[in-house]
């Protein structure tokens, strides 16, 4: 392997495990659950993104094939992560805010948790009240 | 493998290792019901750049397939139950 690809490929890696790292440091520290869901989504994509483009480096300058499994996982993490994000997120505002703070619905529409609906939802009669996980 | 890229893959495999034991810590002590299903999404992330470094560190395809596999029942796993908390029902 050349020199050139061996710091390459040691760069990435050191990228990619800064941000994971931050990206698990923020889960346990940041203050409430929105900005917890700011730091993995963001960071852990990128590290794993970094990672990713590490082992594609990896396959091209140690036996010089161009290797399209990486870019299929990191194509389907960066079209995955903002739509499991989305969900957690709704999931916590809907769980844990109250009516009147939610944004807006559509107009002669009403929010699923809060519709007619909601009275078939067993976790949605559950709550009562509504909490804060803060 | 060269000197310098061994302490490169040890020092992501002993980041993305803390990263997880955080996530760990999350999913054991979390004050809400979202924050364990983000911090259990996030373990399956971490443990797709943890396979694509053993990956690397055996000089391997092999693992891409265990790789996919984890990307693909982490997303759907995450959703399932981002709708369960949501609604208490998957399929509605």
């Amino acid at each position: 392997m050349s020199a050139l690809g061996e710091i390459v490929i040691a760069v990435l890696l050191v990228i990619g495990g800064g941000f994971g790292l931050v990206g698990g440091w923020g889960l346990v520290r940041l203050p409430d659950p929105m900005t917890r869901l700011h730091a993995p989504t963001k960071a852990a994509t990128l590290g794993v993104g970094a990672v990713l483009v590490a082992s594609m480096a990896t396959m091209w300058f140690r036996f010089g094939i161009l290797s399209w499994h990486e870019f299929l996982i990191a194509l389907f993490l960066f079209l995955t992560a903002p739509v499991t994000g989305l969900f957690i997120a709704k999931a916590h505002m809907h769980l844990s805010w109250k009516r009147e703070e939610l944004p807006p619905p559509a107009p002669g529409a009403d929010w699923a948790t809060y519709g007619d609906s909601a009275a078939e939802s067993p976790m949605v009669a559950a709550l009562e009240e509504p909490r804060r996980s803060e | 493998m060269s000197p310098l890229l061994d302490m490169a893959l040890l020092f992501a495999f002993g980041c993305f290792g803390l990263a997880q034991l955080c996530c760990l810590y999350r999913v054991v002590f979390a004050p809400g019901l979202s924050d364990r299903v983000l911090a259990l999404d996030t373990m399956a992330i971490n443990m797709i750049a943890l396979l694509t470094l053993f990956g690397i560190r055996e000089g391997t395809a092999m693992y891409f397939e265990a790789t996919m596999l984890f990307a693909m029942v982490g997303f759907v796993s995450t959703v399932a139950y981002a709708k369960f908390v949501l609604r208490g029902d998957i399929i509605e």
